[in-house]
Parts: C-alpha cells; structure tokens; sequence
C-alpha cells in the first residue's frame, strides 16, 4: 500500500511539474526561445504572492487574480523590451541573456527577500485530505493536479481553437510570410511570453504552498520542467502532463527506496527516457 | 500621374554583402496587371521581397497609394492592402486549409472576397476545408496560397512564380482563374519563368537582368528579340 | 591573371606583439619573487578562471557547445584528486592529470547522451548532469557524503616543506595549466580539427556538405575541454583543500562567473577569456562590498554587452587598432596597393 501511496503522490506531483514546463514548452514551440530564467521566474511568482498575502492579508490562491496579471505584464515587457532583440538564427544571445537574467532575478530577490526560507501559508487547505479506500490524498496535490490539468487543457483549446492560437501556430510556423498576414511578430512573442508567465505565475504560488523556497531554488524547477518537456516530447502540450508525472512518480519512488534518492531518481528517469527515446515517449502529435 | 498606384523609385536591396537591386525604377497603374520576366537570380523575387516589406535592408523609394511604404515593416505594408502570394506557396504546415484561407483575411479588409468566395472559386478546396494544408497536392497548395492572399480583399496582388513545379494541367487551371481573381480596381504584378503567360495576362512587362531593369514594354506589342536580349544580355 | 594576393596567418604587428608576449609570460611566471601572499594568491586564482574561461570559450565560442554544466568537470576532477591522494597515496601533483583522464572517461557516455539535445536544449542537459554527479556524489559517505571533506595535513606538507614554497608551487601549478591550456586551444584551433570546427560554427549545412563529420568533431571537442577542465578542478580543490558536493558542483561558481568572463571579454576569441577574468576581477575587487549588488551588476553588464557588443571588449579593443595575440585568421592581403 506504500508504494501505490508513492506513484499517487508522484502523480499528483507530477501536475506540478507539468505548470513548471507548460511555459518553458509554450515559448519554445511558438519562438524556439529556451528561457534559463523560467526557474528563477517561478520563483519570482512565489514571492509576487508573498508580498501580495502579506500586506493584503488575502489567501495566495485569491492573490493569483493579482499575481497572474502583474507576471503576465511583466513577460510582455521582458520579451519586448529585451528578448525579442536577442531572437535570430544565433542561439548564443537569447540563452546567454536568459542566463544573464536568470543571476539578476535571483541577487534581486535575496537582496530583498534575504536568503531565509518562505512560504505561503494556505490555511486549512494545507492539512486537509480525503480518504480513498485506507489512503489519504492530500487536498493540495489533488487541488494542484485539477489546476494543472484545467491550464494544459485550456493551453490546448486556445492554440488550436482560437484565433490567437491560429496566430501562435502562424508565427511558430514561418515569421516571415505571417508578417505577410499583418502579425506583428514582436507582439506575438509578447502575448506568447505573457502567457508563459501566466502559467509560470500559478506554478510559483503552487510551488510556494506546498514547501518552502529561497532565491536560489530556481535553477532546480527550471531543471524539472525542462526534464518533464523532454520526456513528454516537444511541441505536445499533453505531454508536458504525462513528462511530469513519470518525472513525479520516479521522484517519489525514490524518495521511498532513500530519501536522498528523491531528486536523483527523477534525473536518471530523464537520462533513461533521453538514452532510449530521445524524441520523448509522445513526440509531436497534431491536434 | 494621378494614376500610379505604385511607384518605386531607384530601389537598391542587398543580402548581406550581395547586392541583388540596383536603383530599380517601375510604376503600376490602378487596375493595371504588370508581369515582371528574368532568368534566375535576376531579382525577381527580391523585388517582391522588397515591395512586401521583407526585405529590411533597402535604400530607395516605394510608394503605395500614395503613402511611402519604404521602411515599413511587412505586417504594416500589410494593413494597407497588399498581398503576395510567395514563391514555393510556403502555406503554415501547422494550419488546417480552412484557417490558412482565415489567417489570410485576418485583418478584415471589406472587398468581395471571403471564405464562401474563395471556395466558390476553387471548390476542391471546400472539400479539404479541414484537411492539414501539407496534406494537399501541389496544385491545390498553390489554390490555398491564392486564395490566402485572397482574402486580405488586397488592392494589390503579387504572384511569384506560381506556375513553378506544377504540372501544365494544373498550370491551365490556375491562370484561367487569374482574370476572376484580378477584378475590378485591384493591380496585380505577375513574376513568370514562363514568358508567353506572362504577356498573355499582363498589359506591360518589366525585364530583369541582374538586379537591373532591362527592358519595358507593352505585352502585345513587344518583340520576342527585344526579350531574349533582355533576358540574356546578349 | 597573375594572383598578387598572399595568405597568411600573422598580422602585420607579428614582431611586436611575440616580443610583448614574451615579457608577459616571463613576468608572470616569476610573479612569485616580485608578488605579496595575498596577490599572489589572487594571480592564481585569475590564471585558474582563464582556464576555465578558454575551456567554456572552446565548446560555445567555436564548437557551438552552450553548456552550462561545465560545473560537472570541475567538481568531478576536485573529487578526484580527494579520492586519489586520500585512499590511494597518489602525489597530488599526479593526481592532477588523473583527474584529468577520468574527466575524459566519464564524458564519453555523457556526451553521447547529451549531444541528443540540441542548442539551447543541450545547455540545460549539461545541467541535469552537473545536478547528477553532484547528487551522486552527496551520497558517497567515504568522502563526506553532503557536507564533504579536507585533505589530512601530512598530504598537503607532502608537496612542498614551507608554507611560502606550497604557495609558488600552487601558483606555478595554475600558471603553467593556464599557459598550457591557452596554447593548446590556440593551436588546436590552428589545425584541420580547429578550422572544421570554425566551418561547422560558422555554417553547419555547408560544412556538412563539405565532408566535416560535425558529430566527432564536437565529440572530441567535448571530450578534451572536459578533460582538461577537470584538471583546473583537481587544482582548484588542491588549493581550497577542502571539499563539498555544493562547493564542487556549484552553478554560479563555475559556470554563471565563467560565462560573464567570456561574454564581457569577449566570445570566440582567444584574448577574451583572458581580458575578461582581468575585468572580472578588477571588479570583484572594488565592487566586494557590493554583495549581491556586484553579480546584479556584473548580469546586467554582461547583457548590455551581448546586445550591444556580441565581440566584447577584446572585440572593441582588435576593431579599433588591428590588433592579435593570438592570430586565427587567414589574412588576404593585396601586395598591389593600387588596385
């Protein structure tokens, strides 16, 4: 029974994971653009709602209705005001960049934030759980999973069933002739990296209620959601789901066989899935 | 001239350090259809690049409807009712049929064209609505790629090189749809390997010969030598 | 037509610039008799960085390898040296260039799992491996487990008797692998390998075509800056004499700062890694008291340069005076004046 409470809990965990690479995914299938930063932008979110929790004194998960449009904002500015300048044939820029803006974030936030450990406190929310059979699944993982599941879904429907999508697809497709179209691809890759932050913006408040962070935790959930997108397959947005469970379960397990086996067991799933299906278990599938 | 809808004006375009323009002088009037003819490398396409927007790194003039174009990024010259249909048809790959005719009339310019219009035009391309458009043969790519430059309800119309890689059936069938397709008050520029189509649809012609523009004329009174020694340098 | 032009490597400036790369490296190499401890220590520190600064500058600035888990090397070979002086006797001067070798070894597999990733893609892969030997590692118990371990006194008195004479030796040690390590990158670019691999950076579809296998040259590339970054590590940790999965394996120490060298210094050129470690330390130390102040900075510096100066300073400085240490490129020159 423990260990079907471990692949449950893996499960679940794996939601999470699946918000940390649903944006890194969505902005690398719309402008071939892998953002180093993604992690310390998560990170970023959670402290967004820190600050918002305690000066508003409101519950983080009503604080995303700030927290969700104040990163979308920012990814707008960030993609026009910055990185739509480092976008061409020459992938050295963007990532050289990103990085650059990955170490900014993080000084930032420990010159403010200092280098104490936080978290967002959710109330009852946090102990709460619900018997299944002799199991109990804890409210939050279930909660995060439902949230996880509703943002791909809805990620899936707005590429493919709407005219911003269309849009999306146009660009990802060919700049140039979707210029012909009179997008104008610099906004479109604002849009696309406000929604990125969008989503990055519900995984960092999830992130922040159910463990603690710090500024330099970052690094490490920019490597999950990017391990989660390869495993899933590139340019499947449902993959990025099922990449984050097998990433989630595989940490779980081995948390359960030692406890320092957690995060470890979760890369060499990673380096397993890259040695023997290097384009992921579900490569591009068309809708 | 009150009637020149477009007007360049020692047009120069380079890529990188090749320069494929040299102060291209050419005019087309409201409602006239220009075919452009030149051997490979001639800059045909360039020129259409440069008209379009694409290509960033021109000096000179371009003027459309009487605003000066030249400069303006591709979505801009866009909004101000100009359509290319490119060469190698380069259809979105990830978009079905139907919403590569609709990302085509996204900018919702009134005029006559629209997705009952186009399928009425080429109905084959009802059947496939929601086909993926790499699905589709050569031909009927080619269709989409009309009819998306269609939709934009374009004042201005540019085909390069629509015939390429076609069988001649299909070729037939293309051209014998331009005259619908060029109505009434649009201008239309035509690039053409294939030199008699080109004169039977235009009213004048342009000859390219490295990146220069050799010869002018009218369609049907212009002789054949004066075109391969246009064409050729000869 | 009678060809007038010649092709050569040396610029113009050939003489003066050997005649002042000779002083240089006779300066330095006696920096011990003319440098106080403190800036002693600190000469080798930055001659430690220019090597890992060519090393990362080797793999993105010419192979095209953007790896931000160089940190994997460094740490492996510090390990290394540990496991080999401390379990098995080795001299630790021996146990450099064992390092060395495992670091090879060990990049083989590694490389033939992470060169499955492309561009940016292969940058974070090289990461997760960095985050793998550095788990790993926490878990061996014989060398500390997660908080790590030192090097026992007798091992380190075995190197040189006084305290003054460890130090030189320290600093000739990271003095002569810099020098080492710069004049092998110079001449290995020299060679066929080095210029298939500026072809395959500079057009990849072209260089395939003309015959360049890209996937070996890569491979070896990998595999020799792996090698030999893992012998900067060896020494980094011989002079820290203590050692710890999160110092080893450290993100922002070796690979964040080595990469904000190379950028302001400048990317793919052989002075760069150089001119940028001198920057870069000239700033750490006027700009200490900065804290976190000094990397906010040092990001937003090394960004303003990538989107305004992709060549860095050293490319500011060559454009401005026709100048090269280190000459790469084939110069055409006309001997006709009057063309």
């Amino acid at each position: 029974m423990d260990w079907v409470n471990a692949i449950i809990q893996g499960t679940l965990l794996g939601g999470l994971y699946a918000l940390f690479a649903a944006g890194l995914s969505l902005i690398f299938g719309v402008m071939r653009l892998v953002n180093i930063a993604h992690g310390d932008l998560i990170v970023f979110s959670a402290y967004v709602c820190l600050t918002i929790t305690t000066s508003l004194g409101i519950h983080p998960l009503v604080a995303l209705v700030l927290v969700v449009p104040i990163m979308a904002a920012i990814g707008y500015g960030l993609q026009r005001g910055l990185l739509n300048k480092t976008l061409g044939t020459d992938i050295l820029p963007p990532l050289l960049i990103t990085f650059g803006l990955s170490v900014i974030i993080q000084n930032t936030l420990l010159q403010v934030y200092t280098a104490d450990p936080q978290k967002l406190s959710a109330g009852d929310l946090e102990i709460a759980s619900i018997k299944v059979g002799s199991l109990a699944v804890g409210m939050l993982p279930l909660l995060t999973f439902a949230i996880a599941v509703a943002v791909i879904a809805s990620l899936q429907y707005m590429f493919y069933k709407t005219a911003l999508g269309r849009a999306l697809r146009a660009v990802s497709d060919n700049q140039e002739i979707a210029q012909l179209m009179g997008l104008d691809k610099r906004h479109i890759f604002g849009i696309a990296m406000a929604l990125a932050l969008a989503v990055t913006a519900v995984a960092g408040v999830l992130l922040g209620i159910r463990t603690s962070f710090d500024p330099s935790v970052g690094g490490g959930r920019l490597i999950f959601g990017f391990e989660a997108v390869i495993i899933g397959g590139l340019g499947n947005i449902w993959g990025t789901l099922a990449g984050g469970v097998i990433l989630g379960v595989a940490q779980t397990i081995g948390a359960k066989i030692d406890p320092g086996w957690q995060i470890l067991a979760g890369h060499i799933a990673f380096l397993v899935v890259l040695a023997v299906r290097p384009n992921g278990l579900f490569p591009r599938m068309s809708a | 001239m009150s009637d020149e809808f477009v007007t360049i004006t020692n047009l120069d375009a380079h890529y990188g350090d090749f320069q494929a323009l040299y102060g291209v002088d050419m005019h087309i009037d409201r409602g006239e259809v220009v075919a452009v003819i030149g051997a490979n490398g001639a800059g045909k396409s360039t020129l259409l690049r440069s008209i379009s927007g694409l290509m960033p790194n021109g000096s000179g003039q371009i003027k459309f409807k009487d605003a000066d174009i030249s400069g303006l990024r591709a979505d801009e010259i866009a909004h101000l009712g100009l359509a290319l249909v490119p060469e190698g048809r380069q259809l979105f790959p990830s978009l079905s049929v139907e919403e590569n005719l609709i990302i085509g009339g996204r900018l919702q310019r009134p005029g006559p064209w629209n997705l009952e219009s186009v399928y009425a035009l080429f109905p084959i391309l009802a059947e496939r609505r929601n086909s993926p458009s790499t699905a589709l043969s050569g031909g009927q790519q080619q269709m989409v790629a009309i009819g998306r430059a269609l939709m934009a309800n374009p004042d201005l119309i540019m085909f390069d090189e629509i015939s390429l890689g076609l069988a001649p059936i299909v070729i037939g069938e293309i051209y014998s749809a331009i005259p619908d397709v060029i109505g009434q008050g649009v201008s239309a520029i035509i690039v053409e390997q294939d030199i008699s189509k080109a004169l039977s649809i235009s009213s004048r012609v342009y000859c390219l010969q490295e990146g220069r523009v050799a010869l002018e004329g009218n369609s049907d009174t212009i002789t054949r030598e004066a075109i391969s020694q246009a064409y050729f340098g000869v | 037509m009678k060809n007038d032009n010649t092709v050569r490597f040396t610029p113009k400036n050939y003489v003066v610039t050997a005649v002042l790369l000779a002083i240089v490296t006779a300066a330095l190499a006696a920096a011990p008799y003319w440098l106080g401890r403190a800036d002693l220590r600190l000469a080798g520190e930055i001659m430690l960085y220019i090597s890992l600064a060519t090393l990362w500058n080797l793999l993105a600035g010419y192979a095209g390898l953007v790896s931000v888990g160089q940190q994997a090397y460094v740490g492996l070979g510090g390990y290394m040296l540990f496991a080999f002086t401390i379990f098995i006797g080795v001299p630790p001067i021996l146990a450099i260039p064992i390092a060395g070798v495992i670091g090879a070894l060990l990049a083989i597999p590694v490389a033939f799992l992470v060169f499955r990733l492309r561009g940016a893609y292969f940058a974070i892969g090289t990461w997760v491996i960095a985050e793998v030997f550095r788990l790993s590692f926490a878990q061996i118990s014989a060398l500390g487990g997660g908080s790590g371990t030192s090097i026992p006194a007798s091992i380190v008195k075995s190197m040189a008797e006084t305290r003054a004479a460890r130090e030189s030796l320290s600093y000739w040690l990271a003095f002569g692998l810099a020098a080492f390590i710069i004049l092998f990158v110079y001449l290995y670019l020299r060679s066929s390998k080095g210029l298939a691999l500026t072809a395959i950076r500079d057009n990849e579809l072209a260089a395939s075509s003309l015959g360049i296998d890209i996937w070996k040259t890569k491979f070896f590339t990998y595999v020799v800056s792996a090698a030999l970054t893992s012998m900067v590590g060896a020494l980094i940790f011989l002079q820290k004499l203590r050692i710890s999965p999160d110092a080893a394996f450290s993100v922002n120490d070796w690979t964040a700062f080595v990469i904000f060298i190379v950028v302001i210094g400048g990317i793919g050129t052989i002075e760069g890694p150089i001119i940028g470690a001198i920057i870069f330390f000239a700033l750490r130390e006027t700009l200490a008291d900065l804290g976190t102040g000094y990397l906010i900075t040092l990001g937003v510096v090394a960004i303003i340069i990538m989107l305004k100066a992709p060549n860095g300073i050293w490319g500011i400085l060559r454009d401005r005076f026709d100048i090269s240490f280190f000459p790469l490129l084939y110069r055409v020159e006309n001997q006709k004046q009057d063309r």
